[in-house]
Formats: C-alpha cells, structure tokens, sequence
C-alpha cells in the first residue's frame, strides 16, 4: 500500500508528462515546443526520484534538463527570427501521423494492459527490496570490470564523446 | 661425367636470353652481338666437349664392350605431383642426342655469327640475339630431356621462340599472321602429343625414355590387349604423338605453317625451320624408336605419312617463285624422306637386310647432313636477298658473277642435297635409300624418284638465280656478296657439307648402340646419281639459259602448275574449313545461341531488375519523415504480432 | 491504492506516441529533434522502471538510462551542428526542402 503523497506525487508527474508531451508537439511556436519538453523532462525527473533514483533524478535534471536544453534553446535562436511559426502542416500529413500515433499508442497500452507480469508489486514493496543504491557503488560499477561493473561502455561512451565533440566543431565550422 | 659442363650447356643459352632480353634495350647492338655471338660460342665449346666426351672417350659409362649407352647425367625431381607422378627435368646423353647437341650448337654459332651482318641494320637487333639464345636453350633442353614431359615443355619452348622469330617483324601483317598460324597449327597437333604422352605414360607408368625403351615389350605387355576403335590402344598413343611430330616437322596435312614461317628473318629460317626445330618430329620418332617397332601399324603410318609428303612438297617446291619458299618445301620433303627412312627401319629381321635399325641410322645421318647444307642454303638464299631486296628469283639472275662466294658455296649446298658425290647428301640419302628398298621396293622406287625431283627442284632454282639472264636492274645497283660475317659461315658451312659423308656414322650412331660399318650399296647409289645427274641435267636444259621451254612446259599443263604453285590448294582447304564450315556454320550456331538465349537470359533477368526498381523507387522520396512512418509503421505491426503471439 | 508497473508505462507510452507524432508531422528540423528528445525520454523512463520492479537488487536500468542521457547529449549536439549548418547553406530548417538525397 503506497503512501498517499507518493501517489499523489505521481499524479502530479504523469498527468505533466502527457500534458506537455502533447503540448510539446502540437503547439505552433517553437521555442514554447522547447520550453514543454523541458517540463516533460523535469517530470521524468520528479519520476525518477520518486523511483529512488536520486542520482539519475539530478543527472535528468543537470544534463538532460540543463545541458540539452541549453543546445536547443542555442539552435532555435541561431536559426530562428522573433515570432516565427512554424510553416502549417499539410492536414493530409497530420492525419497519416495522427493516426499512426494513435494506432500504435492503442496497441502499446492493449499490450501493457494484458500483460500479466506488469501487474502486481507496489512501489514501496519494490523499494523496500532493492537496497538504496549510493554514488559509491554508482562510482564503482562505472570503473569496474566485474560482473555488473561497465568499464568498457564507459570507456565506449567517452570515445563517442570525443568523437562528437570533433565531429560538431567539424560540422559547425564555417569553411 | 662431372656435371658442369652439361649444365653449363642449357645455363648459358638461357642466361644469354635473360640478359639481352632485360637489359638489351640499353644495350649498344655491338655488345649485344659480340654477347650474343661469344655465349653461343661457349655454349657450342661445351656441347662439342661433352659430344666427344661420349664418343670418344671409351668411358664405360658410355660404351660397354662396343655397345654405346643411354647415361643421364643428371636427373632431378622437378615437379612432384603425386608418389607416382614425378616430373623429372635431366639431362641424357646417348648417341643422337649428343649428335643433335653438335648439330644445333654449330648451326646456331653459325646464325649467330651470320645474323650479325645480316640483321645489322634492322630494329630490334638485341632482341633478336635474346630470342635465338632462348630457342638454343629451349631445343638443347628438347634433346637432351630424360623425359618425355620435359621433351614436351621444351617442345612447347621452341614453338614459343619459333612464334617470336617468325614474328620478328612485327610491324608487317604477313609476319603476324604467318606467326600465329605457325603457332596454332603446332599446338594444334601439340595437342594429339599430349594425350599421346598421357596414354602412354598411364600404362607405362613412367615418363622416362630409358624405363620406356629398354623394354619395349614389356611396353606391349602393360598395354595388354586395351584396344579403341579397332586399332590397339598402344598403336593410338605412338600415332597421336607422331602428331605432335607431324606438326613440328610439318608433315601432311599439318605442313601448312612452315612455308609462311619464312616471313620471319632468313637467319632464323635456316636455324629454326630447316635444320634444328622441324628436325624435333624426327628426333621424337627416333627417341621413342624401340617403342615405335613394337608397333607395325604406327611405324607404317610414319611412313605412309612421310612418303606422301615428301613426294607433294617437292612437287610444289618446283612451282615456288619465292627462293625461300622452295627451300622450305624442299625442308618438308627432306623431312618427310627422314620419316620414311625411320619407318622403314624395322627391329625384326626382315629377309635381305643386313642390318636391322638401317633405316634409323641413316635417317638421322640424314638429319646431321641435311641440317649443314640445308642451313647453308638458306644462309645463302639470305645472301641474295640482302644483295637483291627481293625473295623472288624473277628479280635475280646471273648472279654468279656478282656473288662469287655465294654461287660457290650454294652450288655445293645443291649439289649435298642432290645427293652427288663425294658431296653430304649422296652418303646418307644412300643408305635411306639402301633401308627403304632393304623394306620394300615400292618405297625405295618412290623416294628415289623423290630424290630425283629434289635434284630437279634445286637445279632448278640454281640456274635461275645464277644463270639464266641477268637482271637489268643490277646495273643501277651492283649485288655483291655479303660482309665476312655473312661469308665466313657459307664457307664454313660449305666446307662441312662437302666433308660430312665421311664421317664414319654408323660408327657413333645406331638404334641400339652397336658400331655398324657403313658401305656404298653399289646399285642404289649408281641408281640415285644417275636419277639426279639426268634431273639436274633437265634442269640446267631448261633454266641454264634463258629460252621458252619452261614456259611451253608451264603452258602445257596450265592446271597442274598453277595447282602446284598455290600448294594443292592446301590453304585454301583450310581457309574453307575453318572460315566456312567452322567459323560460318558452326561458331555462327553458336553466337546466335549465346546472343540471343544466354545474353537474353541475362538481358531480361536485368530489365526485370531494371523495371522493378524504377516502380517501386518512389519509396526513397528523400523525406525523413516518410522513413519513419514507414518504419513505425512496421514496428506496430510487429509490436501486433508479438502481442498476438504472447496472449 | 498500489502503484503498479502499469502506472508508470502508460504516461510512457503517451510520450512516446506524442514523440512519434511529432517527428512525422513537424516541419522543422528542431521541433523534429525535440520529438525525438520525447521518444527517447519514454524508453529511459521504461528502463528505469523496469529497473526498478523487476529487478530491484540491481542497477543496471539505471546504468543504462544513464548511458542514454549520455549518448542523446552528444547526439543532440551532432544534430545541432548539422542544423546549423543547414540553415547556413539554405537559409532555413524546414524540412520539405532538404530532400535531395533520394533516387
């Protein structure tokens, strides 16, 4: 049996989430677009920590939230003028996408709903299960080559980073 | 038998060849001569060392209480293909090949020697030197091969260095073709060859020669009674590797090739396609003999084969207008009467003749004589050319005193191939003759009648080039006789065709290695020098002077001469099988086959490609976003069916 | 009232249909980044719950969020300089007009 704030707290979350995800596509003004992603971003946030993943809740809210954002509000500026609307979409386009959406949402939550296994266990009984995990069992998986440990990943990622960071000032760079 | 010199033999040819063939373009000509000339010189030292080595020097190695041996002196694994499948590469030395090592290396010195003033001033000199050291190298490995496979790659060698010399002047149309042809119809009966080799060496499980003809019934014995198509299978592969012997030494019908060899250089014509190369069909039968007597049916085709052509190709020769055309046939039939003779020596005691292997001892006396004043010849016929720049006897005429070394030294190579003496010629074609009457009177009454037209044929062309009536044109420009480089060859080679009957031949080489003692028979030789002092007579009657009995001759039988002047339409059969029947029926069959059923295959199987891409590329449309719709849309419908499966 | 898997798959899933409606119906390049943004945010969401109800003794849903976060950073920062330079060569980002690369 979950505690009272805590569903409320998830209410408070979800019903954010599917608002401004909706908003996020459907609104005209791009940088309002940007502004609802962010909001849909810092509820994933809210939901990671009500989860108990305080560690990934900030890194959400640092990176994905802070950063991220940051590159978007960075290109909308770059390549837009004050004011500017996006072109109107084709109803004929809108209607492929929106029934296709629909269409697969549909099946998606059909499917979630008659899966058995996803019924079941509460929050609070799953997070009394799991032990809390601390930055340094974080910091150990992240530097280890055990079982359960991601050295090579880690390493793979912060090749890919490198990779990027070349290739973006390679890409951005005026001739 | 230490083994320097032998090696030394092959090794200097070869290396002469890599050296002036890579680095003869930077080459001054001198050097690449004087290169050219002075390793063939070593070469033909150690040949004549290592010849009379065997002959000579009593070693038991080489001769056993009078019998001269068979001695590989060397023999190594070359090629391993399986345990019983060994390819050997060696070095034999027994008495014809040691007789073909003088041969070739003293004609090839002589060549060599002569190209030196003859191709003086052509393009190319250098390589041309690297092309005669590699037909040396490849014709001594020929002769000197333990077995038959390494006879046969070295077989394949000179046809090689034989398409590069004939297509020396590449630059000219007729010198491609006739290069190509010479090619084609040598590994055209190379082929026949090879299986013969196959055959052969499947059921005596050996390539070796000496594992062949030490034993030829136990030859006879491992093909047992196999037989195909009515003939023993054994009869087949002798025959089949004649073929490759008839291609060689130009033997009807294959014979094609060898007249247009002569667009190649005149030196060449004289090494390669007169006294070494078309030899190497001879020298096969020779080297194979013991097994060629164990076999009636192959050593009478030999025979049959050589007595037609002989008799054809001096036929033709008299018709000939080009002077080194005649000598080309009069080539094919001087080979063709060395078939014969080799296929009248029979192993079985025939009644009446007083030494079995006769015929084998005289054919290759007869390749050894022939080779020195059929050179001679042709060195000559060089000489003309040089002097005269045409290969026709139309434009020649009274030579005789503008040229006095050449007139001398081709009379003597006429009078040799005439068969008079005391001259080369008489001596062997005597005992030819002697074997083929010791056989049958019929072939001994036909070659000499060949041996008549010879005499007829050559006088012929004689008179013509030095008689006759001079050529106006020599006035304007004066023919002389060659450099001493040209001369001292037709001399020396002169010299050699009128001592070579002496030798002793029977002495050093017979079938089996026993000493025979030659001596005159009295009536064929009184029979054949009457038969070509009355031909030469003829001729000299016709041609000496100039007057209109020949061309009342031609006149009176137009048909025959003008038959015997194109070959017997030889040629023009070919042309008409190969470009009619083969080229117009059959490949024409076969290209519309391949036109229009399998490239249409191919051509629809490409439209069809073609036509669905082009209907369903409409799909690329370049969107983004038409991608992924595409692609969600696949997902649902798999997200669908895992959905469906697991409920 | 439990809070079960479910709950937190639905607004999932809701996210992910906004973003796959996004992406096919925008115009604009950045707006189609920000849907995608959207898709990827509701698969590090299932991660973690899945993480987090299946396998509560572990973290390797966490693991791999973090990952994710990681990997759509660079990502976006690729895309964004390839939009940029977009909008450099064509003067806008509007997708209907880069559509050379097809048949």
């Amino acid at each position: 049996m979950d505690s009272v704030g805590s569903i409320i707290v998830y209410f408070v979350a979800a019903i954010a989430i599917v608002v401004f995800s909706i908003k996020t596509v459907t609104t005209r003004k791009i940088l309002r677009s940007a502004t609802y992603l962010l909001f849909v971003l810092l509820s994933t946030a809210v939901i990671y920590f009500q989860l108990g993943y305080q560690f990934l809740g900030a890194v959400q809210i640092a990176v994905y939230a802070g950063g991220i954002m940051v590159l978007f509000v960075f290109a909308i500026v770059l390549t837009h003028k004050p004011n500017d609307r996006t072109g109107v979409i084709d109803s004929h386009r809108r209607k492929i996408g929106g029934g296709i959406a629909v269409a697969g949402g549909i099946l998606l939550l059909l499917a979630i709903f008659y899966m058995p296994l996803l019924h079941g266990a509460s929050l609070s009984e799953c997070i009394e299960a799991g032990t809390p995990i601390t930055m340094h069992e974080i910091g150990e998986a992240f530097t280890g080559s055990d079982r359960f440990q991601y050295l090579l990943p880690f390493e793979a990622i912060s090749v890919l980073l490198l990779a990027c960071i070349i290739g973006g000032v390679t890409i951005a760079r005026k001739e | 038998m230490d083994i320097t010199l032998p090696i030394l033999i092959l090794a200097i040819p070869i290396t002469m060849f890599l050296i002036l063939g890579i680095g003869g373009v930077k080459m001054p000509r001198k050097l690449a001569g004087i290169l050219g000339i002075l390793g063939l010189g070593t070469t033909a030292v150690c040949a004549y060392i290592v010849a009379f080595t065997y002959y000579f020097s009593g070693d038991p190695l080489f001769i056993i209480d009078g019998v001269r041996q068979q001695y590989q002196v060397f023999d190594v694994t070359w090629l391993a293909f399986t345990q019983t499948l060994v390819v050997n590469i060696g070095f034999l030395l027994d008495p014809i090949s040691a007789l073909m090592l003088i041969v070739i290396t003293t004609i090839s010195f002589m060549v060599h020697l002569y190209s030196w003033g003859y191709m003086e001033h052509e393009p190319g000199f250098q390589r041309y030197y690297a092309f005669l050291s590699l037909f040396t190298f490849s014709m001594l490995g020929l002769v000197v091969a333990t077995n038959i496979f390494q006879m046969y790659i070295f077989w394949e060698l000179v046809g090689v260095s034989s398409y590069l010399l004939i297509g020396f002047f590449y630059k000219l149309p007729s010198a491609v073709s006739a290069s190509k042809k010479a090619f084609i119809v040598t590994r055209f009966a190379d082929l026949g060859f090879l299986i013969g080799i196959l055959i052969l060496s499947y059921y005596t499980d050996t390539f070796n020669f000496i594992a062949m003809t030490s034993n030829p019934g136990g030859v006879l014995q491992e093909f047992g009674g196999a037989t195909f198509m009515g003939a023993s299978l054994l009869t087949w592969a002798m025959v089949l590797i004649f073929t490759g012997g008839m291609g060689k030494s130009a033997m009807l019908p294959l014979h094609i090739w060898l007249p247009d060899a002569m667009e190649g250089p005149t030196p060449v014509s004289a090494l390669i396609h007169a006294a070494t190369m078309v030899v190497a069909g001879v020298y096969l039968v020779a080297r194979l003999f013991p097994v060629y007597c164990v076999v009636d049916a192959a050593l009478t085709f030999v025979c049959v084969v050589g007595a037609i052509t002989a008799f054809y190709a001096a036929v033709v020769a008299c018709a000939q207008i080009d002077i080194k055309r005649v000598l080309a046939f009069s080539t094919i039939s001087q080979i063709a009467f060395m078939m014969v003779s080799l296929g009248c020596a029979y192993d079985l005691p025939v009644e009446g003749v007083h030494y079995s292997g006769l015929g084998y001892m005289a054919g290759m006396f007869h390749l050894f004589t022939h080779a020195m004043f059929k050179a001679l010849l042709f060195l000559g016929a060089g000489c003309l050319i040089h002097a005269v720049h045409s290969n026709d006897y139309t434009a020649m005429g009274g030579l005789r005193k503008y040229m006095p070394i050449t007139h001398w030294t081709f009379l003597i190579g006429c009078l040799a191939i005439a068969g008079i003496w005391p001259f080369a010629g008489f001596f062997s074609k005597d005992e030819m003759l002697a074997a083929m009457f010791s056989r049958h009177f019929f072939w001994g009454a036909w070659m000499t009648m060949v041996a008549g037209l010879t005499a007829f044929y050559m006088f012929r062309l004689y008179f013509l080039i030095f008689w006759w009536e001079e050529n106006p044109h020599y006035k304007e420009h004066k023919p002389h006789d060659g450099p001493w480089q040209m001369s001292l060859p037709l001399i020396i080679l002169g010299a050699v065709s009128i001592c070579a009957g002496w030798v002793p031949f029977g002495e050093f080489v017979t079938w089996n290695g026993v000493p025979y003692h030659i001596h005159i028979e009295l009536p064929v030789a009184a029979t054949s020098l009457i038969v070509a002092i009355v031909a030469i007579a003829l001729a000299a009657k016709m041609y000496m002077k100039k007057n209109e009995l020949p061309t009342k001759m031609k006149n009176m039988w137009p048909t025959l001469w003008e038959a015997a002047h194109r070959r017997f339409y030889w040629d023009e059969i070919y042309m008409f099988i190969t470009h009619k029947i083969i080229f117009g029926i059959i490949c024409k069959s076969i290209a519309w086959f391949d036109r229009h059923v399998i490239d249409a295959t191919m051509d629809a199987m490409a439209t069809v490609t073609q036509k669905a891409s082009y209907a369903i590329r409409g799909m690329q449309s370049g969107s983004i976003q038409a991608y992924v719709l595409w692609y969600f849309f696949g997902a649902v419908i798999l997200a669908a069916i895992t959905w469906l499966c697991l409920i | 009232m439990d809070l079960s898997m479910l709950w937190y798959l639905v607004p999932s899933v809701i996210m992910l249909t906004c973003g796959v409606y996004g992406f096919i119906t925008r115009k604009n390049l950045v707006a189609i980044l920000i849907s995608l943004e959207l898709m990827l945010n509701s698969a590090d969401l299932n991660f973690v719950v899945f993480n987090r109800y299946l396998f509560p003794g572990s973290m390797d849903g966490m693991v791999f969020t973090l990952f994710a976060i990681a990997i759509a950073a660079a990502e976006t920062a690729i895309a964004i300089a390839i939009i940029i330079n977009i909008y450099r060569s064509i003067g806008n980002t509007d997708i209907t007009e880069i559509n050379k690369l097809k048949y």
